[in-house]
């Protein structure tokens, strides 16, 4: 469960802070340019966190010292491979329908 | 002029269209998974209201779902969407003379495919009109920002209805990995991508999930590193 305060904490102040990552050029900054070695690391943000964010949740699903899975290590390559391939929905589907075959056969 | 204005406005929505598929889909996901999560609807539809932003959406959950420190989860969720900020920049030549209010109305629905299309269609057409520009952006914006709260708001209604052994809690990292997976397409984003994952496994002693802040900048440093020496090369 998630405690409600920590809940509209985030929210708000995650939305305050969204609202301000998008704002920042159009309504505050203007034509002004960051310096290039900033932006060089704004562009990888996204494929530096998410990896991370992914992987535990791979090897060890079920919280800290949970077991490793080898339905789920299947199913998340398979979303990887499609996902690289095609397209991020073909992705997603082919990883749930997988890792459900997979724990048909498994079981 | 009124006439022209509303072409563009429609013009912008056809072609913002098809990315619907994406948008309904990923938005449904949303709502079944916080749902999933013990979220309420209204907390389920807050989040989608005020944060309007999938990755960080899921981001903030999974990671509330740890109760990680606010400080760690803030960090991480602004950070999946720090790309804006490149929109945002990307967008000032384009929409930067409209008045404040309407900025900041761009600014709160700014979303990855309208973005997309526009600054296509901007680049297509270097001598559109800026009050074109501003119509086929907004055009655009109606054809997904709506769907974003309908879906998830679909998707919660029916979220609680889905059985445990249909393996919910696994959604999210299959929705990251494959919204990573396409996003590898140069050799920065491959190696900052590796060194993010080993970063959460060599970091996963760390305390307060603060392993992944340690891990992102590992792989954001990796990355622009990455690609200073590429081009220190390709200039040698």
């Amino acid at each position: 469960m998630i405690p409600s305060a920590l809940f509209w904490t985030v929210t708000i102040l995650l939305g305050i802070g969204t609202f301000f990552i998008r704002f920042s050029f159009l309504g505050i900054l203007g034509n002004r340019r960051m310096p290039e070695w900033v932006m060089a690391h704004l562009r990888y943000t996204a494929v530096a966190v998410f990896p991370a964010l992914v992987t535990p949740l791979v090897l060890w699903p079920g919280g800290q010292g949970g077991e490793t899975d080898p339905a789920r290590l299947i199913a998340a390559l398979v979303v990887f491979l499609v996902g690289l391939r095609f397209n991020v929905i073909a992705g997603i589907l082919a990883g749930m329908s997988s890792l459900y075959a997979l724990q048909y056969l498994l079981s | 002029m009124m006439v022209r204005t509303r072409q563009s406005f429609w013009r912008g929505f056809w072609d913002c269209a098809p990315f619907m598929v994406i948008v309904v889909p990923y938005a449904m996901l949303f709502g079944v998974v916080a749902r999933d999560a013990g979220l309420d609807i209204y907390q389920v539809m807050a989040m989608s209201v005020l944060v309007v932003a999938g990755a960080s959406q899921f981001t903030a959950l999974a990671l509330m779902q740890e109760h990680a420190p606010v400080i760690v989860i803030l960090a991480a969720s602004l950070a999946v969407n720090l790309r804006m900020a490149m929109y945002s920049a990307a967008l000032v030549p384009h929409l930067g003379h409209l008045r404040l209010r309407t900025r900041a109305l761009i600014s709160y629905l700014m979303v990855d495919q309208s973005f997309a299309v526009s600054v296509r269609k901007y680049a297509e057409e270097p001598d559109m009109k800026p009050d074109a520009k501003a119509a086929y952006y907004f055009g655009a914006l109606l054809a997904v920002g709506p769907l974003w709260y309908i879906c998830t708001f679909a998707g919660a209604a029916v979220g609680q209805a889905i059985p445990p052994m249909f393996s919910l809690d696994f959604a999210v990292p299959v929705c990251f990995i494959a919204m990573t997976a396409p996003m590898l397409r140069s050799l920065p984003h491959v190696v900052a991508a590796f060194a993010s994952v080993a970063g959460a496994i060599v970091f996963s002693w760390m305390p307060y999930n603060l392993w992944l802040i340690a891990a992102a900048l590992l792989a954001m440093i990796a990355g622009a590193q990455t690609e200073f020496y590429l081009k220190r090369k390709a200039q040698a």
